[in-house]
């Protein structure tokens, strides 16, 4: 297969960036879209050009770290996958793709396609955990869980924070990850004990960030690689709510 | 609690808890109107009755703030949701993944905005200040109607504002955390209806008195 690529090139996070357009040809349609971007490499660095930046890591769609947005949507035409699980046979040959970064300001380019997602990881670190002093392995009965709320809490610990929800959202809004991490630990007895100090916090952390505001147009549900689903924003919100309100 | 209403959820639920609070104001805006139907003894009664009426003096107030609160804050959050984006994408698909109510919000509102000041001038202005004569409210009320223009630009932000109410009405249920997976089918058809029983309800009574007029 033949594809014309128009890739967003950025020197640094300062410079001024614009789109360039490069071709690759004979490319398998088994070949990854990460892949197809390793060959497109390969053959800029044959010629001597500056190689394109992306991110990736495990390459299987568990780390969150590719991102891309591909034709007009975060991690490319296909559903609940993330751009390493992303295959050129989901395009037509000799097609025109459009890859840009993520965009968002809390997102800043630090080249090419690779945007700083840090303000992620202090959103985490603002609350998103559980404090316990670590000691022999306790139990593994001593708290009983319901199956369902077991289910709930992995389907919302799924998140692997690749920020496909706020690229989309055209508010640049975090909070699908953000109603993810507080969910997560919601559901759980363990988590309920920090429950008011954590959504304090990672919203606060949140807003401070710069994230735009949720508008509820459940763009990051349909785009989320990993199918979170809007209601936990909803939960969210009432755990937000609840903190707020309820005295302690 | 200051921080609560400064916070970005905070702030999503003000505008829902205006929101539901204006849809309470449409349900009775659309009851009081629909009794044009029963012609005009009904009608100028009813409007007597909200125009006397204690409770509805005092509500009146209360309405104007939840509407001016509405708009400031959807206004405002809108400038900011812009704001967190400098660099737009070249190529960018929001209809694959969102509907064309939930992200225009802003330019719905502010058509229906529009249309309120005009329908405020229309008839709160002219029973209030500016009086209306001999006509009794049914009439004026009938008479307005006998301008096809005047119809027609009442059927229009009749619609804008179903447009509006359609992803509005869902999203005020989702700001406030009464979302869950059970009822999120059920909140989005009521949703839906509530939307074209409003732009319907409306209109129907703009259409009928234009055209026996």
């Amino acid at each position: 297969m033949d594809f014309t690529l128009k890739i967003w090139r950025q020197e640094d996070a300062n410079a001024q960036g614009s789109m360039k357009e490069y071709k690759v040809t004979d490319i398998s349609a088994e070949t990854s879209f990460l892949e197809m971007l390793d060959v497109l490499n390969q053959n800029l660095i044959e010629k001597g050009e500056d190689v394109i930046s992306f991110d990736n890591d495990c390459r299987e769609g568990v780390c969150g770290t590719c991102s891309l947005y591909i034709n007009g949507e975060a991690h490319g035409p296909k559903k609940l996958v993330t751009t390493c699980q992303l295959y050129m046979r989901s395009f037509k040959d000799g097609q025109t793709i459009y890859v840009e970064p993520f965009r968002a300001n809390s997102f800043p380019v630090v080249k090419d396609l690779v945007v700083d997602r840090s303000a992620f990881e202090r959103i985490q670190q603002a609350g998103g955990y559980v404090s316990f002093n670590a000691g022999g392995a306790p139990d593994a009965n001593a708290i009983p869980i319901a199956k369902e709320d077991a289910a709930d809490a992995f389907d919302a610990a799924e998140c692997i924070g690749c920020g496909a929800c706020v690229a989309t959202c055209k508010n640049s809004s975090a909070m699908l990850f953000v109603s993810a991490k507080v969910s997560q630990f919601a559901y759980l007895p363990q988590g309920r004990v920090e429950a008011t100090e954590r959504v304090l916090n990672m919203v606060n952390q949140m807003d401070n960030e710069g994230f735009g505001n949720c508008t509820n147009t459940g763009a990051c549900e349909v785009e989320c690689p990993k199918g979170i689903s809007l209601e936990n924003i909803a939960r969210l919100n009432r755990e937000f709510l609840k903190a707020n309100v309820v005295p302690k | 609690m200051n921080k609560f209403l400064t916070s970005s959820i905070g702030r999503k639920i003000v505008m829902s808890l205006t929101g539901f609070f204006l849809i309470i104001f449409l349900i009775v805006h659309l009851s009081i109107n629909l009794s044009l139907f029963w012609g005009p003894n009904a009608f100028n009664e009813a409007s007597e009755f909200m125009a006397t009426n204690g409770v509805i003096q005092v509500m009146q107030y209360i309405l104007a703030a939840g509407f001016i609160l509405h708009i400031i804050q959807g206004i405002s959050l809108e400038l900011k949701n812009r704001s967190a984006r400098s660099i737009k994408y070249v190529v960018n698909k929001p209809s694959e993944n969102s509907t064309f109510a939930s992200r225009n919000m802003i330019y719905t509102g502010i058509l229906v905005l529009l249309f309120l000041i005009l329908h405020l001038w229309d008839f709160f202005v002219q029973l209030k200040f500016v009086g209306i004569g001999n006509l009794t409210d049914y009439e004026l009320v009938t008479n307005r109607f006998s301008s096809p223009l005047f119809t027609a630009i009442y059927v229009i932000a009749f619609v804008l504002l179903g447009i509006h109410l359609s992803h509005g009405f869902q999203s005020a249920f989702q700001s406030t955390g009464a979302n869950y997976n059970k009822y999120k089918k059920c909140l989005k058809y009521t949703g839906i209806a509530f939307s074209i029983l409003i732009a319907v309800g409306f209109s129907a009574i703009a259409l009928y008195f234009s055209f026996i007029n």
